[in-house]
């Protein structure tokens, strides 16, 4: 238990991660991750997280030492594709029983290795540990030891039961088990000048195969993709990579800044989607291949292949752009894709009614101003109803989203796709980009709506019409009652980063009589994060002091 | 008899099995303005949530008590009452329905205990009912699950009417096994209702997993049995219970209100059907309406026609028990060889599967006794099988992912056993491949050749 413990003090000291290195060491200490509200959360565990990160592995066997639930409920559930191998795809669990709750799992999980490498032979073993076996005390680091001296495989411990925290805190806990047990373990045949890493890319629906085809033929060799259509040996062997690039989210970033700590592997964070941000994807990696030695050739050849593949694809795109011009997109997604999707989106004439951040970093979320400006209109964490509510009031002519979201969008009559894990299309590199667009107009220009949308013969009203008079009412109900509506008012969150609500912000204005955004800040945090609360607190201000403030950002400040 | 064997194997490939808690969780959503509860980590709840997205292609309202490695350990009273406090406030249910998983029964949680507490604390909660049911992962399957969670809403939900009290001769109560789907129950809805009689189902998925258009905004589940609903089922005259699974609801809901119960062990096929009609014929003292009458024929009729296509197949068949029980009995009496039967968990109905041995165990096992057959008969995740057997695999049973419509498959009835004449049929008349002069020469180079497998995964 304490080495998990140990890893995860570790994760959250990740000097790579800015949000982390702005704590206090004790604020540190308590991790990244929100607690989780029990009764209002819904998101994967750790070890969902990890399996995530490390099951592209295509050649090893992914073995989950756990009872039925961990691995029964949730196998063959990602698209996530293979080149070679089909290992992978096969669910290999120790679905304890009650026996070795009482008596250890260990003797189970050596035997189970032990069934696998006879059986099937694997490059690597990784055993996955859950919660059950973490409570009485499984040794899995000690069993996956042993049994590799044993088997001659190497056995491959992944320490993140579900409860230490959540899917992104146990994506880099998986990175963990690669940097420790796996990265460096090998070494290749030869290497070249253009070797690159890509982390924290998992080839859903063959995406990495959408974007490969081009760094062949800029003489660029993926060494190890970790960890999407990889095999065991080469992640092993990606340690003599010349750089690295980080594929968008901050998932593996552990990964990546170790890689370069311990091996001088740089490292660039970049993202496949979008024309834009794929070309400056291609333009990053060659240049940081030069510095890294690469005869400088390849930068020209680089920008010949952008300029031949933007155009081809804005040519594919032009057919789409026409007919999606000004179609309003309700992009509910997370993370880094609530950025680099956005840019896609507008490359495509579309516009954006609104994207969510809910499990966006600040750099995320500066992102998405950059892109869309200071109305970017951010969403949080929503309700159903209000997503309802926001798909009518924002005119938006169609939702991007997750799988579990669907059904607002489906039940509402909405188009409706799917850009996460479950989807079925890919959209990276140029290629995808057309691919996204042509997806969203087969949704948008699909005749159904206008059937969907009629009413049946014997209704008086629809349930639209009565869920509109619904938040009507509300609306009304607090219009009509001035303390109720002060109460909500007050009850609105200012600061989206900080959590802190308009009432409190307000109360401190009015007691020590501030007028600029900067006193503020020093008796409450606010505004020092994504800074999107900014123009909220000017307006407070303004409101509670009249016209004459110092907004904040302002270099009047001291 | 079937032998029933345990599978010796320490590691478990390719699962057949999912865990008890969600079974319990599955029964609670069959449950009007409910909201399922997992206590235990976040990922105990979001697994089985995306599960059953997957199957029904539906919103699943199910919510968990998010125990973190320190609730674990330092005792988890206050995830329960802050999940049942947050829940009330945000999706006002009138039931919540709380499951235990691995983690927390290891931990050893009193959750009566904390429920009692939460009642002494939380006045303003009496309205909500809370229903608890003890659902460890490392024990049973989701049949099991499902099973305990019935018996304890007949325990908890179910008033026990005044002595004396008159029964209400037209209703009738249903107890529905797991392995019914939200069309199932609405067949079974038609027959009774064919017949006069008034049914109330305990949990009843045709209301709220039936995939229908929500007339609001609900957080919960939407339709389904209601608590007015379930208190009121002791006036009934008879229960039915379907699937060996419910014998135990049934005896409690007998032990509670007195109404007499019989268990159906399956409704697919055309014998237990019959019993069905005759039985309802006696409880509504009514003859079988024609629409009824007319079934029986048109099913004769399929069942002739389709024993050509049936006749001499060898099937192998993964499924939870009473499914497995059902959907064999079938097979078998349309001329079919049931020669594997794999199941997730132990039934007494095991016993009666007509095949020589049924295998606890795994898809691994499945596909190893499975080679050289004509179709498999499995969840969704049979896939990788039959594309590495080439074999067709018939899709039946939670969770089928890649196929629409599984909510709404029925067999149960005489209607339902002929869609599964049709369906299963089509799928061996589709697989006819027509004859060449090398045929039979290739067939022997074949047997000499050995299996065909081509990936390294099939090195057994």
């Amino acid at each position: 238990m304490s080495t998990v413990a140990n890893k995860i003090q570790d994760v959250f000291n990740e000097p790579g991660c800015e949000i982390n290195q702005a704590k206090g060491a004790k604020e540190r200490k308590k991790g990244c991750s929100k607690a989780l509200q029990p009764g209002g959360a819904a998101g994967g565990c750790a070890f969902d997280g990890a399996k995530i990160a490390l099951q592209p592995i295509t050649d090893v066997a992914h073995l989950v030492h756990g009872p039925i639930a961990c691995e029964g409920n949730s196998w063959d559930n990602r698209h996530s594709s293979s080149s070679g191998s089909k290992l992978y795809r096969m669910s290999f669990t120790t679905d304890m029983s009650e026996q070795d709750v009482i008596f250890g799992g260990e003797k189970r999980l050596w035997k189970s290795i032990k069934e696998i490498v006879d059986k099937y032979a694997p490059p690597a073993v990784f055993v996955y540990q859950t919660c059950v076996p973490a409570m009485i005390g499984d040794d899995i680091d000690a069993v996956c030891k042993k049994a590799s001296e044993k088997f001659g495989t190497p056995c491959i411990p992944v320490q993140a039961p579900g409860f230490v925290g959540s899917k992104s805190l146990g994506n880099k806990l998986g990175g963990e088990a690669l940097l420790d047990h796996v990265i460096g373990t090998q070494e290749p045949d030869y290497t070249t000048p253009y070797d690159i890493n890509i982390i924290g890319e998992y080839n859903l629906v063959g995406e990495l195969w959408q974007v490969k085809p081009l760094l062949d033929e800029l003489g660029i060799r993926i060494l190890a993709s970790i960890s999407g259509d990889a095999k065991y040996h080469e992640v092993a062997r990606s340690h003599r990579a010349k750089a690295a690039m980080m594929v968008c989210s901050r998932a593996m970033i552990n990964v990546a800044r170790k890689m370069e700590e311990r091996y001088g592997i740089p490292f660039f964070e970049g993202s496949f989607y979008g024309i834009g941000d794929m070309s400056d994807t291609l333009r990053q990696m060659a240049a940081l291949l030069v510095k890294q030695g690469a005869p400088d050739d390849i930068i020209a050849r680089t920008e010949a292949v952008i300029e031949r593949e933007e155009k081809k694809a804005w040519a594919a795109i032009a057919t789409f752009r026409e007919r999606l011009l000004g179609k309003r997109v309700l992009l509910i997604t997370g993370g880094v894709k609530s950025w680099s999707m956005v840019a896609a989106l507008q490359e495509g004439g579309m516009e954006i009614a609104g994207t969510s951040v809910k499990k966006s970093t600040k750099e995320d979320k500066d992102k998405i101003k950059e892109i869309m400006g200071q109305d970017a209109h951010m969403i949080e964490d929503m309700k159903p109803r209000e997503m309802y509510a926001m798909l009518k009031s924002a005119k938006a002519d169609i939702m991007l989203s997750g799988g579990r979201s669907q059904f607002v969008a489906l039940k509402a009559k909405m188009p409706w796709l799917d850009i996460n894990q479950e989807r079925h299309y890919a959209y990276a590199g140029y290629v995808g980009m057309v691919e996204l667009v042509r997806q969203i107009d087969k949704a948008l220009s699909n005749p159904v709506w206008q059937q969907v949308r009629t009413a049946a013969p014997w209704d008086e009203v629809s349930w639209e019409e009565r869920a509109d008079e619904a938040n009507a009412a509300d609306a009304a109900a607090l219009a009509a009652n001035a303390e109720a509506k002060t109460k909500a008012d007050r009850a609105k969150i200012l600061c989206n980063c900080s959590g802190v609500e308009t009432g409190f912000v307000e109360d401190i204005i009015r007691a020590n009589k501030l007028t600029r955004a900067e006193d503020v800040a020093g008796y409450v945090k606010i505004g020092t994060g994504c800074k999107s609360c900014a123009p909220h607190l000017d307006a407070l201000l303004e409101r509670i002091n009249g016209t004459d403030v110092v907004p904040a950002n302002s270099n009047k400040a001291a | 008899m079937a032998r029933v064997e345990l599978s010796k194997k320490a590691c478990s490939v390719n699962p057949l099995k999912m865990s008890q808690p969600i079974g319990g969780a599955l029964a609670f959503l069959g449950l009007n303005k409910c909201m399922p509860l997992l206590h235990g980590s976040q990922g105990c709840t979001s697994f089985g949530l995306v599960l059953f997205v997957r199957h029904f292609r539906e919103a699943i309202p199910m919510q968990t008590t998010a125990m973190s490695e320190v609730s674990t350990v330092l005792g988890g009273f206050e995830n329960v009452e802050q999940a049942i406090l947050t829940i009330a406030n945000r999706t006002k249910p009138e039931v919540i329905g709380i499951c235990s998983t691995g983690v927390t029964e290891v931990k050893g949680d009193d959750v009566d205990g904390f429920l009692k507490l939460v009642r002494q604390n939380h006045p303003e909660l009496d309205h909500i009912k809370l229903v608890y049911v003890s659902t460890p992962d490392f024990e049973g399957a989701l049949e099991d699950g499902w099973r305990k969670a019935v018996t304890r809403m007949v325990e908890q939900l179910v008033d026990t009417p005044p002595p004396g009290a008159a029964r209400e001769p037209n209703r009738v109560n249903i107890l529905p096994g797991s392995h019914l789907t939200p069309g199932d129950l609405d067949e079974l809805r038609d027959i009774c209702e064919a017949f006069g009689l008034e049914p109330t189902f305990l949990p009843d998925l045709s209301g709220s997993l039936d995939g229908h258009m929500p007339e609001d905004f609900t957080p919960t589940t939407i339709g389904g049995a209601s608590v007015n609903d379930i208190a009121g089922m002791g006036r009934a005259a008879f229960t039915i219970a379907i699937g060996e699974q419910m014998r135990e609801a049934a005896v409690a809901l007998e032990a509670k209100t007195g109404v007499p119960f019989r268990v159906f062990d399956r409704l697919t096929g055309l014998a237990p059907n019959d019993a069905l009609m005759a039985l309802l014929m006696k409880i509504s003292g009514r003859p079988a309406p024609n629409k009824i009458k007319r079934q029986r024929s048109q099913l004769l009729d399929a069942m002739l026609d389709g024993h050509f296509s049936f006749g001499g197949k060898t099937i192998a068949v993964g499924a939870e028990p009473d499914l497995l029980y059902g959907i064999t009995s079938f097979l078998t009496e349309m001329g079919a060889t049931v020669g594997a039967a794999v199941t997730s968990t132990q039934s007494p109905i095991l016993h009666k599967v007509p095949v020589e041995e049924v295998l606890v165990g795994d898809l691994e096992d499945f596909e190893h006794r499975a080679k050289g057959m004509d179709l498999l008969v499995t969840h969704s995740h049979g896939r990788q099988a039959s594309e590495r057997l080439r074999i067709p695999l018939f899709r039946y049973g939670l969770p089928t992912f890649d196929r629409l419509g599984a909510a709404h498959r029925v067999s149960v009835g005489y209607r339902g056993t002929r869609s599964l004449i049709f369906d299963i049929g089509n799928v061996f008349m589709s697989e006819l491949h027509e004859a060449t002069p090398d045929t039979w020469a290739d067939n022997l180079a074949s047997h000499r050749e050995g299996s065909h497998d081509d990936t390294q995964t099939a090195a057994h």
